[in-house]
């Protein structure tokens, strides 16, 4: 049993290394020039070379994706509310909030600019753009799903709509909130790199394009696992808030 | 009781269909219920059992005719009404207690004076969860609790604001027919303490001949009631009334009634 549980606690580390391993492999025995694809260890020393711009720019990044996050979440849970509790909104709002998701962010960017300059702004409100949109479906979903038994109960009690909502809608569509903060942090990091990318003198997104330019393949590279353990940072924190706040909704897997 | 010849809950002709085009769920429907009466509805399944407990507590207007409540029409959810469904609908993130008290933060003036008086509040709850038997189980959560359990606390929390009227859709329909019975006689005895009126909808013709005063039956859909059965045996009644020959009569005679509506 406890054999077990060490593995299991251990088993993302031996997956994460296992990767590094097969990709250092990989390139060293079919020889793939580093402007190619450099190997992670040459990846990391150069990381660490670059440490003090890494920092700069990484800080950056992660100062944009979670102000675009912030507004992404005040806003989602808004408009989940309104959408989730009632279905003449919910039928309103829902071709316009598809369509608007299915529109690639990357092509508002451009837009973004003339508007706003380059730089910081454009950045967070890409990261708010792309991150939204799953928080305002799993709100609403947690909302609209109530037991019609319940809805029952509580209105022969004469419970207004607030009552129904604070009460038991709420609490009822936090699971759901949690879940979809997880999946809305890694998009923001996703929306504040390509804005980064395409226009910004600031950011990993900048610093990778800046580093391609000059054929630095590997501090390209450094950037994008500066991103990718940002992203494992944030999700983790959020898995262990969801799991703090809604153990109810967690009971089925204690152990976790 | 109080000499009251008027009766509580009356039902004058009312039909009604859920929306424009749909065939009735209830037709021409007529009940006279008294005050502290307990009555049974049963009926195939379907057959508008559950529209009937809508229209009475207000959550559905009649397409025609009138729901009378306290001899007042009722034109909205009545607000004072205990419920009770085969799924317990206890809401997971609570505890049994405060999931007992959950109306108690609805009902007015309870609502105003929950937070000043929660020592008193609770004390209440507490003593209602013992006499069904749920001592020592106010701090577990609802999944913590058996099936039986958790419909023991959802009949608290259908009683705790002390309504007038009590609402129960198959209440113990998902349970094995043991604790079935066992809360028949918990249901009974609450009942005996302080009798509210009751509809209970069910298809268990069991339950109905040992809980209820007056057995309706209806048809199938459109709903009908063509049957209004008055409960002979004396109360309180124990399990040992389920063998005697009145109570098999009973049985027997309602699920004639049943297999005719049905073979009609």
């Amino acid at each position: 049993m406890n054999k077990k549980l060490n593995l299991r606690k251990a088993s993302p580390w031996l997956s994460a290394i296992s990767l590094f391993v097969l990709w250092e492999l990989i390139v060293r025995i079919f020889n793939i020039p580093p402007y190619v694809l450099p190997t992670p260890s040459e990846s990391i020393i150069v990381g660490w070379q670059f440490h003090e711009a890494i920092w700069m720019h990484a800080t950056h990044t992660l100062y944009t994706t979670l102000v675009g996050f912030a507004i992404a979440v005040v806003f989602g849970v808004v408009l989940g509310a309104l959408v989730g509790s009632s279905r003449t909104i919910y039928d309103a709002a829902n071709p316009l909030l598809v369509g608007f998701n299915s529109v690639p962010k990357v092509a508002l960017v451009p837009v973004l600019v003339m508007w706003f300059g380059i730089g910081t702004v454009p950045a967070i409100i890409t990261a708010f753009m792309i991150s939204f949109f799953p928080i305002v479906v799993n709100v609403a979903t947690g909302l609209a799903t109530l037991e019609p038994e319940l809805r029952d109960v509580l209105r022969s009690l004469g419970a207004t709509r607030k009552d129904i909502l604070i009460k038991v809608g709420f609490p009822r569509a936090m699971p759901y909130f949690f879940a979809s903060l997880k999946v809305a942090i890694t998009l923001a990091f996703v929306g504040s790199v390509i804005s980064e990318t395409v226009a910004s003198n600031v950011g990993v997104g900048y610093l990778m394009l800046s580093a391609s330019s000059k054929f630095n393949m590997p501090l390209v590279f450094a950037g994008l696992l500066v991103i990718a353990v940002m992203g494992i940072a944030m999700y983790e924190i959020f898995n262990v808030i969801e799991r703090r706040s809604t153990k109810w909704a967690n009971r089925a897997n204690p152990t976790n | 009781m109080t000499a009251v010849s008027k009766s509580f809950v009356e039902l004058n002709n009312v039909t009604m269909r859920y929306s424009e085009g749909d065939e009735l769920a209830l037709d021409t429907t007529n009940m006279k219920i008294n005050k502290g009466e307990f009555v049974a509805v049963v009926g195939p399944s379907g057959c508008g059992k559950s529209s009937l407990l809508k229209l009475v507590s207000g959550l559905m207007p009649p397409t025609d005719g009138i729901v009378l409540v306290d001899n007042k029409e009722v034109s909205g959810p009545l607000k004072i009404v205990g419920m009770a469904f085969q799924n317990p609908t206890l809401l997971p993130w609570r505890t049994t207690l405060d999931n007992v008290l959950l109306p108690m933060e609805i009902v007015k003036p309870h609502r105003n004076r929950l937070r000043k008086h929660r020592a008193e509040y609770e004390d209440r709850a507490r003593k209602l969860l013992a006499s069904v038997g749920l001592e020592g189980h106010e701090d577990k959560f609802p999944w913590e609790l058996s099936g039986g359990m958790q419909q023991r606390a959802s009949l608290c929390r259908s009683l705790i604001h002390e309504p007038d009227l009590l609402m129960l859709d198959e209440p113990f329909g998902a349970l094995d027919a043991f604790t079935r019975e066992e809360l028949w006689d918990i249901l009974q005895n609450l009942w005996m303490v302080r009798p509210f009126t009751v509809i209970l909808v069910t298809h268990d013709l069991r339950e109905a001949s040992y809980l209820a005063d007056t057995i309706y039956v209806m048809s199938k859909r459109p709903g009908k009631i063509i049957v209004a059965r008055e409960n002979p045996l004396p109360r309180p009644r124990d399990q040992e009334v389920t063998f005697t020959q009145p109570f098999t009569d009973l049985v027997h005679e309602l699920r004639s009634h049943i297999r005719d509506v049905r073979a009609a």
